[in-house]
């Protein structure tokens, strides 16, 4: 196994391998939730609470589980989680929670939590296992935020609920609907590989002047 | 360098979880997820044994501000159940309330009916729109219409709720049963409710559901409500 320190364990999940912008992980909710901040912002703190407590849980009885029912433990524990951050969603933050809908019982399904326990938690100790999840999370959130400040900003002209532009700014009603979340996802994706691109170009050049 | 070290991490998993050459007892496989499973559902029980009460509390305050809201000038209500085709003010004893349909008969600070209040959904544009609406039933009038839920397209369908000019017909006590006209066609009757260009297949489903729930509520209605002593105690009042 690749060695790696603390500090990487944090951000490489928060930067290189983002959980939605690099590993593609996740889209699901980062697609049909991000038509607003807020709700980014609810669906990042349930999807964060699950995969700190996941981590830790199976990172701390990794001994315990038979690497044959490995995958069902990871799935009974991780939708254990849900169901506890659903409750108490529904009970502490009942607007969002019915903005949210089903999407909350589907963080179960969030391929980036079970990828973590599979490729992390369940072959390193509690302490790196929570940096792990700390720093996917932060990436997940980043993620969501993004793409519901400019899915809300230019769909519904305010941020967090706040109006920016004033009663004649004409919405984009697109850019709350479905099709707007595949377009922000593409923009950004695209905004990225261009900045990677570069990246890559200015190495090799340094590296012919090098030489 | 980002893209190695993304190749290397998802090879990972696969180079690393070779199964170890033990043999696991299928007891063992069983147990495991056995103790799991009940840890698990012990923890949910106890979850939702702190957070019923609260998500109850929360749900019951909502409808009865809804009421409140579509029963403009009512001071108190009470909640009548569908039993035997008529309206009563008590279950038969020993039955889950859940699965009475019921309405609402609200009533004026001089203990008189001041109108019902009825909750009801129907297919919309993308998903159930539910809503409760307020009906008098002496005049036949409309009182008031609130969406208790709905899942219309934002922008265009959810006008229905968001377009003040919209709710504020149903506030006008229009006559019953409610016709929806294209905004300027109508030709003055006291029935007419203009839709929302853009949403016209919402704002009908609006006026749909309140038109089906008066043709199912109205018979079991004129039947006669039952009269609730004006100082009972079972009678829910407002602060």
């Amino acid at each position: 196994m690749r060695k790696t320190t603390p500090s990487q364990d944090f951000v490489r999940g928060i930067w290189q391998e983002n959980p939605v912008l690099v590993q593609m992980l996740g889209l699901c909710p980062a697609l049909a939730v991000t038509n607003s901040v807020k709700n980014a912002l609810a669906m990042s703190a349930a999807t964060f609470f699950v995969i700190c407590c996941s981590s830790i849980l199976v990172s701390s009885c990794k001994r315990f589980i038979p690497s044959e029912v490995r995958i069902s433990s990871y799935i009974l524990v991780i939708a254990t989680f849900v169901t506890l951050a659903d409750m108490v969603l529904q009970a502490y933050a009942p607007v969002q929670h019915k903005e949210l809908g089903a999407f909350i019982a589907l963080i179960v399904v969030n391929c980036m939590i079970l990828g973590r326990q599979e490729a992390f938690s369940a072959k390193n100790n509690v302490y790196r296992s929570l940096l792990d999840a700390v720093g996917t999370g932060i990436g997940f959130t980043l993620a969501l935020v993004m793409m519901g400040g400019f899915r809300e900003i230019l769909g519904t002209g305010s941020f967090l609920e706040y109006s920016l532009f004033g009663p004649n700014f004409e919405p984009w009603v697109i850019m709350v609907l479905p099709a707007g979340g595949f377009l922000t996802l593409g923009f950004i994706l695209l905004a990225m590989g261009y900045v990677e691109e570069r990246k890559k170009e200015k190495e090799s050049q340094a590296a012919e002047v090098l030489s | 360098m980002s893209d190695e070290s993304v190749t290397e991490e998802s090879i990972e998993p696969q180079a690393d979880s070779e199964p170890v050459a033990t043999e696991v007892s299928t007891f063992r496989l069983v147990a495991t997820l056995a103790v799991a499973g009940t840890l698990a559902g012990l923890l949910i029980v106890m979850m939702n044994q702190h957070t019923k009460p609260i998500i109850d509390k929360y749900k019951a305050e909502q409808l009865r501000k809804a009421v409140y809201e579509v029963l403009p000038g009512v001071d108190r209500y009470s909640t009548l159940y569908l039993v035997n085709e008529a309206l009563s003010l008590t279950l038969p004893e020993g039955v889950k309330e859940s699965e009475y349909k019921r309405i609402y008969a609200g009533y004026g600070g001089d203990g008189q009916l001041g109108g019902v209040a009825i909750s009801r959904g129907e297919s919309g544009f993308q998903d159930v729109v539910q809503i409760i609406f307020g009906f008098d039933p002496e005049t036949g009038k409309l009182l008031g219409m609130k969406v208790l839920d709905s899942k219309e397209t934002p922008g265009l369908g959810d006008k229905i709720f968001k377009d003040q000019s919209f709710v504020e017909q149903f506030f006008a006590r229009p006559d019953t049963p409610l016709l929806g006209v294209k905004p300027g066609a109508g030709k003055g009757l006291s029935n007419e409710i203009d839709t929302i260009t853009g949403a016209t297949i919402s704002s009908k489903v609006v006026i749909d559901i309140i038109n089906h729930g008066l043709e199912i509520w109205r018979p079991v209605i004129d039947k006669g409500i039952p009269s609730v002593p004006s100082e009972s105690a079972d009678v829910e009042v407002t602060p």
